[in-house]
């Protein structure tokens, strides 16, 4: 094995000049997917960035128009931000499906989505939110949608020296609200089979404005589903624009035949939780 | 090799080992500081024979790197009892056979413990959820859970009396 170095960096610049100048290396945030493949001998960088040191990471800042989310943030402590909460439910749940205590104690969601599984559970809320990822490399910052950062399953669209430092949720518009649902075969500590994750917004007559539907762990990234935010915007969320959207989301989906679950079967359930999460989040936008 | 120097305090004592790069806190803490409580059930993640309390939070040591430690504050199992008297968690435990082979139990009593410090009156619910991360091949859970309900019961008898 090669000599590895754990560098753990005070600031951003030293972050990015480090991972600039090992090519190879890999920045560290809660750990919980990376030193696993460590151990299993999956990956070996030549050094790890650890960015936990890098106060400005560690913080959830509350802007006018989003919610910044540090790096270094572990899910847990999302629960403790009453505004984030309040406006996006969805989001700090589905971050806090993820794991046992232990796991979300260290575990974020920038890790979550550089990790690039597409079973990851909070990509498809951040996704419907319609966040967005801040890219920071030796030559500035880039604001990129989180769906663009994972290309393939494991693979990101960062070039070397590149990483995320915050998430950006925009602030919830009036009459919205959002949920994510996922379908496991136990009830805690297991990867999604199917996850869905719905953002939706009611007018004062409980007319849908907005819609985002996003579908995980149904095809190698998570999918952001337009035809079923064409079927759910203008209806009044009734049974035939939800079938309507149910069935974009099942024809939407490029799922593998595994274990856990059938192609027929994960294209099914992605209609079904679809429905529910669509459901969640009209209740909790206030519409009935 | 190269190897790293780590200050760290652990039980409220502080200590210092060096360890390679890509070594993990259990490692390090079984290896080369002799505290051999902390159990490896599957060094990844999924059992919580590992669990410790790092600056205030549990985790599993299996997925911290000893590196990491530097600086801050580390609680293990080998800390819970004072001296010779044990913590309650500790005594119900016993009193309710929470434990069988005890491979499992190091993780169980930090992780209960760590549940009752930040909410003493959880329901089973409440345990139950929380000690998903801690997988028992031996008891069937239900002592356990039963034990750290006595426990988060004497705990609040103790609070009301003092
Ligand atoms: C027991 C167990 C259960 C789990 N259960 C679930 C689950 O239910 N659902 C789920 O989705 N996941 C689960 N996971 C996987 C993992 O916990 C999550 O993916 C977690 O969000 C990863 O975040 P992290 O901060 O620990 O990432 P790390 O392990 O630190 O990093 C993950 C990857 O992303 C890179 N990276 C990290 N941060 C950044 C950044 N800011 N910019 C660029 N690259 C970065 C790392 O180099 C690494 O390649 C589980 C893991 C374990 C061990
Ligand atoms: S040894 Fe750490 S979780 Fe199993
Ligand atoms: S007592 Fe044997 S694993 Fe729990």
């Amino acid at each position: 094995m090669p000599d590895l170095a754990y560098h753990a960096p005070d600031t951003i610049k030293q972050a990015t000049d480090l991972l600039a100048a090992n090519k190879g290396s890999r920045p560290l945030a809660g750990g919980t997917d990376l030193i696993v493949q460590m151990q299993s001998g999956r990956v070996a960088p030549v050094a790890i960035v650890d960015l936990k040191r890098i106060a400005s990471l560690k913080e959830i800042r509350e802007e006018a128009g989003y919610f910044a989310i540090g790096a270094a943030v572990p899910c847990t402590s999302l629960k403790n931000n009453k505004a984030l909460v309040a406006e996006w439910p969805g989001v700090v749940e589905a971050a806090n499906l993820i794991g046992s205590v232990q796991v979300r104690n260290r575990a974020t969601m920038s890790g979550n989505l550089c990790n690039a599984s597409p079973a990851a559970d909070s990509v498809p809320a951040l996704v419907a939110a319609g966040a967005t990822a801040i890219v920071t490399g030796a030559s500035g910052e880039r604001e990129v949608p989180v769906e663009q950062i994972p290309t393939a399953p494991g693979k990101t669209s960062l070039a070397d020296g590149e990483f995320v430092s915050e998430i950006r949720i925009p602030r919830q518009q009036k009459g919205g609200s959002d949920a994510y649902l996922r379908s496991i075969p136990r009830t805690e500590m297991d990867i999604a089979v199917v996850g869905a994750a719905a953002s939706i917004v009611l007018d004062a007559s409980g007319t849908c404005t907005s819609a985002r539907i996003a579908v995980g762990a149904v095809a190698p990234t998570v999918l952001l589903v337009e035809d079923a935010s064409k079927a759910l915007v203008g209806s009044k969320l009734d049974d035939a624009a939800v079938a309507k959207a149910m069935a974009a989301v099942s024809a939407a989906c490029n799922p593998i035949d595994d274990k856990r679950g059938t192609v027929a079967y994960r294209k099914a359930m992605a209609g079904v939780l679809a429905k529910r999460v669509i459901q969640i989040a009209r209740e909790r936008a206030g519409g009935n | 090799m190269s190897r790293n120097h780590v200050t760290t305090t652990v039980n409220g004592d502080e200590r210092e080992f060096l360890c390679s790069p890509g070594q993990t806190l259990l490692d390090a803490l079984r290896d080369e500081l002799g505290m051999t409580g902390s159990k490896e059930g599957c060094g990844s993640g999924d059992c919580g024979a590992c669990t410790v309390v790092l600056d205030g939070e549990m985790v599993c040591s299996c997925l911290v790197l000893a590196s990491e430690a530097q600086g801050r504050r580390v609680e293990t199992i080998e800390g819970i009892a004072e001296g010779s008297q044990l913590h309650p968690v500790q005594q119900k435990f016993l009193e309710n056979a929470a434990l069988q082979c005890g491979f499992c139990t190091p993780g169980f009593i930090v992780a209960s413990k760590a549940l009752l410090d930040k909410n003493p009156n959880p329901t089973e619910t409440e345990v139950r959820y929380w000690l998903a991360g801690n997988l028992c091949r031996c008891t069937g859970y239900d002592k356990i859970v039963r034990a750290v309900m006595d426990a988060a019961a004497e705990l609040r008898q103790e609070r009301t009396a003092a």
